[in-house]
């Protein structure tokens, strides 16, 4: 007997039934197929304005940055941000095309790659999928516009993210997931990410920067 | 891992005396337990999402084939492998084979309880794979060649001047020779030395928090990035689960995301919650080309379908040990496996067996706080007097408690012997205590008076005989 099969039929046999069958297959299958929601928090079930000034509280509750800006102002933001923190006015920069929309040009001291990060690079800025409001969450999809190591090994990671994009909870990035990528199909990585990087391991006190980026700056586009 | 569960009651004096562990646990009453109160109060819903992730793992669990297989079939088409491991045996093969198969010498390893239970880094170790936990608390322990204390804060039996202690003799050889004496530097020096193992791993391996049938995807939940990056650079990625973490749907997810870090740390949100689907895809510019998911059930299986199958709803939060009284006096390790505290004390008798394992359920006061905080409602104190119910079947309690029982047994089913036995004894102690109000020793209870004074009984004699009269006063 195969172990996969060893396991299945042991599952069987302790629930006292063969495999599910009928109706009670036909059940499950619904379930799937129409995910019934939880309860839903009602913190977050508010008009647009309120839900991205509820974004942004929770955001900088959870140690992140953030500044409001306009489309125009979004590299002269990035910029300005590096300098005020005394950080390097270089930076590795997801190829998307939301972020080649801005006038990266007017900025003359900010050099920017585009491309995955590597061991060297101190800061990277990425756009995001998606914006939570119940905890000032990013959402991030990885893809040829989005590598996920931009998310992950910097210092630094400077995140533009449209008001727009700015949803209520968990359920809401599921929806826009399956419009995106289809019904039950996933890009390979979400990561989705609320504050820096931090660990309570020595002695339960939170300290930053554990792994990941010590520094989150989102930048939040009004349109 | 090896099992010291047997030694519980010698471990758990050593445990009383260490002066080190009683500073660091003293902290777990202001740290982790007060900020999920604190949680829990912010979210007018917390009550509500608790009886529903009780309800999706319930579900979950009745058709728990169904779910299995359907998060296989979803793995399997987007060119993932699923790996079967009835036992840790078979898991830690399984392992094995995709290392070698990899050419691995290094693997990158952020926090599974579940490769603790298999003995997993050990035996990389004969294999001359180097193991590296990557989680801070993971690694310090691994530094130490400790078991965790902890499900979710490994470390948290040390205080900080231990972690200096220990970096400084590990970390020296790579030119850190500097005692530091700040949290934050010594977080500062693991991520340094920690960024060039990531960099250098061949696999990275990882547990999961839940595994979504909807979509084939592992989930976890981190604060430190750590799992992320191992997830992210190697070329292979596996993911060791068993088999009750699958869920139905993302929607589910959510729900259980919801009460999941509130309960372990007090925080709103942990910092990183990934979802990883299937190897890295066309034209994605980094990922591990290889995706593989093992999947353990290890004696879980057998325990469905019994009055014990509620201890396979837990999500792995710690809240039952950051509330409870017996481990917050003795810490994790006196527990002598891998998981601690009021659900380590059900589930180590059902994977190691109630033989090695039987003092766990009898370490508890049945206070009720690990119930009363659990996400998933299990409940504890009745599934730990389960366990010592089928001890006492199987004539595993020792001799002197089964005769107290059976004499107890005998009175208790003769009302009017017992009556006149207490009223003596009763009337005894309130002659000779009655200077003092208590006893320092007394015959017969050295186990308790040893400890504290027994109380004198007070005038009025015992409760029955009270009862009778305050019912035949109140009666009209």
């Amino acid at each position: 007997m195969s172990a996969r099969s060893q396991i299945l039929d042991g599952i069987r046999r302790s629930l006292h039934r063969g495999e599910l069958g009928g109706e009670a297959r036909a059940a499950v299958e619904q379930r799937l197929s129409a995910p019934p929601r939880g309860p839903s928090v009602a913190r977050a079930q508010l008009p647009q304005p309120e839900k991205v000034a509820l974004f942004c509280q929770w955001a900088e509750a959870n140690n992140a940055t953030v500044a409001r800006v306009s489309a125009a102002e979004v590299p002269g933001e990035v910029a300005g941000y590096l300098a005020r923190n005394n950080l390097p006015a270089s930076a590795a920069m997801a190829p998307s095309p939301q972020l080649e929309s801005y006038d990266w040009a007017s900025q003359k001291m900010l050099s920017l790659r585009r491309g995955p990060a590597g061991a060297l690079d101190h800061v990277s800025i990425t756009g995001a999928f998606a914006g939570i409001a119940e905890t000032g969450t990013v959402v991030m999809t990885s893809g040829p516009e989005h590598p996920v190591s931009l998310n992950l090994l910097p210092d630094t990671h400077v995140v533009v993210l449209r008001e727009a994009d700015i949803v209520s909870g968990y359920e809401d990035v599921w929806a826009r997931l399956r419009t995106r990528y289809g019904k039950n199909a996933m890009p390979r990585t979400v990561n989705t990410i609320t504050g820096p990087s931090r660990t309570g391991d020595i002695e339960q006190a939170m300290e930053l920067g554990a792994h990941g980026p010590r520094r989150m700056h989102i930048v939040v586009v009004r349109e | 891992m090896q099992s010291t569960a047997r030694n519980f009651k010698h471990n758990a004096h050593d445990a009383l005396r260490d002066a080190n562990l009683q500073d660091s646990l003293s902290k777990l009453k202001v740290g982790f337990s007060e900020r999920r109160r604190q949680a829990a109060e912010r979210l007018p819903e917390f009550e509500a999402l608790r009886d529903r992730a009780r309800d999706i793992k319930d579900h979950t669990l009745a058709n728990l084939d169904f779910y299995l297989e359907e998060f296989e079939r979803k793995v399997l088409a987007l060119g993932g492998h699923v790996h079967w491991a009835p036992t840790a045996e078979d898991a830690r093969r399984i392992i094995a084979d995709l290392c070698k198969g990899a050419g691995a010498r290094t693997i990158a390893k952020s926090k599974s309880m579940i490769s603790e239970e298999i003995g997993l880094n050990d035996h990389l170790e004969t294999l001359g794979i180097e193991p590296v936990e990557t989680d801070l608390g993971e690694y310090i322990i691994q530094l130490r060649h400790e078991p965790p204390s902890h499900i979710i804060a490994p470390a948290v039996h040390l205080t900080k001047d231990q972690v200096a202690d220990t970096f400084l003799e590990h970390h020296r050889a790579l030119g850190f020779t500097k005692r530091l004496t700040e949290r934050n530097d010594l977080v500062a020096e693991a991520r340094q030395v920690l960024r060039q193992k990531f960099l250098d791993a061949d696999v990275g391996l990882n547990g999961a928090n839940f595994l979504v049938a909807e979509t084939g995807s592992s989930m976890l939940v981190t604060n430190e990035g750590n799992a992320d990056l191992s997830n992210t650079l190697p070329k292979m990625q596996i993911v060791l689960a068993s088999i009750e973490k699958v869920i139905p749907t993302l929607e589910d997810a959510a729900v259980l995301l919801r009460v999941l870090a509130r309960s372990a740390t007090g925080q709103e949100s942990s910092a990183y919650t990934t979802l990883n689907t299937g190897p890295r895809r066309a034209g994605d510019l980094d990922g591990p080309s290889q995706y593989h998911v093992v999947i353990l059930d290890n004696g879980r299986s057998s325990v469905l379908g019994t009055r014990m199958q509620d201890m396979l709803r837990c999500i792995r939060c710690g809240a039952c040990m950051n509330h409870c009284p017996v481990y917050g006096a003795i810490g994790g390790h006196a527990y002598g496996w891998v998981y601690p505290g009021p659900i380590g004390a059900v589930l180590t008798p059902q994977l190691i067996g109630i033989e090695e394992a039987g003092d766990l359920p009898n370490a508890s006061t049945f206070c009720g706080r690990c119930e009363s905080v659990c996400p998933v409602r299990i409940p504890l104190p009745g599934l730990m007097r389960h366990w010592r119910e089928r001890e006492f079947e199987r004539h595993l309690t020792p001799r002197t408690v089964r005769q107290g029982l059976a004499l107890w047994s005998f009175l208790a089913q003769r009302p009017r012997l017992y009556r006149r036995l207490t009223g003596w004894a009763n009337r005894l102690l309130a002659v000779f205590g009655r200077a003092d109000g208590r006893f320092r020793s007394l015959p017969l209870a050295s186990g308790w008076t040893r400890f504290r004074d027994f109380p004198a009984p007070q005038p009025g004699g015992t409760f029955h005989t009270q009862w009778a009269r305050q019912r035949s006063r109140t009666r009209p």
